[in-house]
């Protein structure tokens, strides 16, 4: 040790009045690199150091203000600039609800940055290798004993005479403290890189065996298998092997009356419509002509429609063609299909293809208005007015 | 140091002090008494904020020296005596509220009984909210701080007699008592004289609003007396500028305080947009009134924080000394953006008026009465304390 540089004369001393007295005293012998460790912070110290206001406010103050301002852009860039967000129907820029968030990160960033700062400037980072770490003067200082040292570079230091002082300062320990030696760092060197990945590779190793071999159990999964049988799935309960069984032969659906006839001509005579087109069963009818008819047939039932072409478009069914159809005869079309018309019979009750049929005519009528019609319309709305 | 700086030698104040404040108290009286004949009903409200005013200051500096007490301080004990003495006008809140209790049925909707009958929340409400009640609830509470005001107040003083340390661990078990009583009582005084003018509006948060309040005037009071009293050598000569930076702290901690509390009522009642809660402030943000909101944001917060957050306007009496006067003005200016608008309710048209201004003069007049008054007898420094030496040496 004796060859290093001496870094500092080191003295300790047993109570806090001792301490001040002897900061006070050093600073009046003129010397100003020096420095006192306490093990909790003595009121009085600063001035007895001669040390002026803190610098650090200054930190704090301009950190705490980047954070308000940084987080308030942040949120008015996220909510009301980029992508408008509605939350609980305010202003995208509500300023009382970013206050909260503003409030904490002036306080997160002045406290870190304080924090941050002390350390750099009192360690000097990144260097982190101050001489009087490690050493029984930092082990007495970080129990109940209080320190002072001043160091070598001083302009008035001279070893002999610091010694002298700091005893008659009544320091019970004096001791001399040098720079540690240069410690060599040997990051990349070939034998730690390879430890390095060994280690890396065992980890890794380890760790997938033994979450997904060892100790693998089922993340809770939402009820996704279950016991029972999911359609298409095959069934080794019954003797075809299928887990998809056909009705027994006669079944009948709740509800559901079967259609006996195969032609057209046939039902002509034997279906009769049995609704009465009132305004609720023309909303029914348009509704479900709107949703299942209209894709093919067009919203007016004049055969263009949004398909565009791109499918066989429906025929026009204002036609006088299809106006002169009974309505057995359309409701047999609709039951049963024609050409590449499907059978609608699964989805549209037949409740409500009457219905459709009533909402047909009344297309095919104003279609084909007469002059008579819509003098009534225009009469019917003129006295609506008039109300 | 010379011996003679170090001793503190008992001074008689100028009785420039009691004359001012008498001259105050009878322009303060005279001009009352006449408003209360021109328009009583506007009078009982700019009196009902003077009264809360000067319950600030009184509870508040008792308060403080409950604090001291209970947080066993040393560094405040120098010029505890200054709360003491100002907290000395709060047995006289007996008499400064008979005026408000003639006056219930101008300030309070829910002390007339036909409109209570007309509405079901007030008649829910009125088990809490009717007059008898309210009546015992008032005396019972200045009671109750006027009981714990003599029972430290005397200690204290005996204290300078004796020298005795059990009284000192007596008014610590004292203070300690009184702290959460204070916190309950304030919280109803709240509730009662500012909240109940507004029947129907609540805010759980407004106990604790007007206690931020009151802790910030009465530790301005506290600053700008001593500060005062200091400059002429009243006080123990050993006060420096460290006990000033830790007055000025506090200040500056409770200017955040309020604004934590304030943002805080009015973020909830903004967020949940609930009619029954914004009516308050829409009140508030309404004509003229928009302009005292604004203004309150400003000086009651962003003033005194940014100029109390450097360490040179903690250290420099002056400066303290104009800031606390600032946050007394501002305080009052909180209360009667508090209790005005209620007033005209919602008739927006509002205009100041002579009235406003008169009712505070009675109230500084009687604060500086009763100062003179009990300086006369008292030492204002605890003298015989044992937390005195230490505080005296008190270093930041």
């Amino acid at each position: 040790m004796a060859d290093n540089k001496l870094y500092c004369v080191s003295a300790l001393f047993d109570t806090p009045d001792k301490i001040i007295n002897a900061a006070k005293k050093t600073t009046e012998s003129g010397y100003k690199k020096f420095d006192v460790n306490t093990p909790y912070p003595v009121h009085g110290m600063d001035k007895a150091m001669g040390l002026g206001q803190s610098k650090i406010g200054y930190v704090t103050l301009f950190f705490g203000l980047s954070g308000a301002a940084f987080i308030f852009l942040f949120m008015w860039w996220t909510f009301a600039s980029s992508y408008n967000l509605v939350v609980g129907g305010k202003p995208f820029l509500s300023a009382p609800a970013f206050i909260p968030i503003t409030f904490e990160t002036t306080v997160l960033f002045a406290a870190i940055s304080t924090v941050v700062g002390m350390i750099a400037v009192y360690f000097k980072l990144p260097d982190n290798n101050n001489p009087i770490h490690d050493t029984d003067y930092m082990k007495a200082v970080s129990g109940d004993k209080y320190g002072l040292f001043i160091e070598a570079d001083d302009e008035l230091f001279d070893k002999d005479k610091v010694t002298e002082f700091l005893k008659s300062l009544g320091a019970y320990k004096v001791s001399d403290i040098y720079f540690p030696e240069k410690e060599t760092y040997k990051m990349f060197a070939p034998g730690f890189l390879f430890f390095l990945a060994v280690v890396g590779i065992i980890t890794n190793a380890a760790t997938y065996i033994t979450l997904n071999k060892l100790m693998y159990l089922t993340p809770y999964d939402w009820m996704e298998f279950q016991d029972k049988l999911t359609a298409q799935e095959g069934s080794n309960i019954f003797a075809d092997g299928e887990g998809m069984r056909v009705p027994v032969e006669g079944t009948v659906a709740r509800g559901e009356i079967p259609y006996p006839y195969s032609s057209p001509t046939d039902t002509t005579e034997a279906l009769t419509n049995p609704t009465i087109p009132t305004k609720e069963v023309l909303d029914l009818g348009k509704r479900k002509f709107l949703t299942f008819c209209s894709p093919c047939h067009g919203n007016f039932a004049e055969g263009e429609s949004r398909l565009h072409q791109q499918f066989p478009t429906g025929p026009t069914l204002v036609k006088s063609k299809i106006i002169n159809y009974p309505d057995g005869r359309i409701y047999h079309i609709i039951t049963t299909g024609q050409n590449v018309m499907p059978s609608y019979a699964r989805q549209i009750t037949r409740e409500e293809r009457w219905a459709i049929i009533d909402y047909i005519r009344v297309l095919q009528r104003a279609q084909n208005a007469s002059k008579a019609d819509l003098d009534l319309v225009k009469k019917e709305s003129s006295s609506n007015v008039a109300k | 140091m010379s011996p003679n700086d170090s001793v503190y030698i008992k001074k008689n104040l100028p009785d420039n002090i009691s004359k001012i404040g008498g001259i105050l108290l009878v322009i303060g009286l005279v001009l009352g008494i006449a408003a209360f004949f021109v328009d009583s009903y506007r009078a009982s409200f700019a009196y009902l904020v003077s009264f809360i005013f000067f319950l600030s200051i009184v509870v508040g500096s008792l308060f403080l020296v409950a604090l001291e007490y209970a947080a066993n301080a040393d560094w405040s004990t120098p010029f505890r005596r200054v709360s003491e003495f100002l907290a000395a006008g709060l047995p006289l809140l007996l008499i400064f509220t008979i005026p408000l209790l003639f006056n219930t049925s101008s300030l309070f909707q829910w002390s007339h009984a036909d409109f209570v009958n007309s509405d079901k929340m007030l008649q829910a409400k009125s088990a809490y909210l009717n007059t008898p009640f309210f009546m015992v609830r008032v005396f019972v509470i200045i009671i109750i701080w006027i009981f714990f005001y003599f029972l430290i107040i005397r200690n204290s003083r005996k204290q300078d007699e004796t020298g005795n340390q059990a009284l000192t661990k007596r008014n610590i078990t004292l203070s300690v008592i009184f702290i959460p009583i204070f916190a309950i009582t304030i919280t109803l005084v709240a509730v009662d004289w500012i909240m109940s003018l507004e029947s129907k509006w609540f805010s759980t948060i407004f106990g604790v609003y007007l206690f931020a309040g009151v802790a910030w005037s009465s530790l301005a009071a506290l600053t700008l007396t001593s500060i005062k009293l200091k400059e002429k050598g009243f006080l123990h000569p050993a006060v420096k500028e460290d006990h000033y930076y830790s007055l000025g702290t506090l200040m500056f901690a409770f200017t955040a305080f309020w604004g934590y509390i304030a943002f805080s009522q009015y973020m909830l009642i903004w967020y949940g947009n609930l009619p029954e809660e914004t009516f308050w402030f829409m009140q508030r943000w309404a004509g003229g009134w928009k302009i005292v909101s604004v203004l309150l944001i400003v000086t009651h917060f962003i003033v005194p924080f940014f100029y109390l957050i450097s360490y040179e306007a903690k250290t420099n009496p002056k400066k303290l000394k104009f800031i606390s006067i600032w946050i007394l003005c501002v305080h009052l200016l909180d209360i009667y953006w508090l209790i005005m608008p209620s007033m005209s309710r919602n008739d927006h048209a509002y205009s100041f008026s002579w009235i406003d201004f008169v009712f505070p003069l009675i109230f500084i007049g009687v604060i500086m009465i009763v100062f003179k008054k009990v300086s006369e007898k008292i030492n204002l420094v605890p003298v015989r304390d044992p937390k005195l030496e230490r505080g005296l040496n008190f270093h930041l």
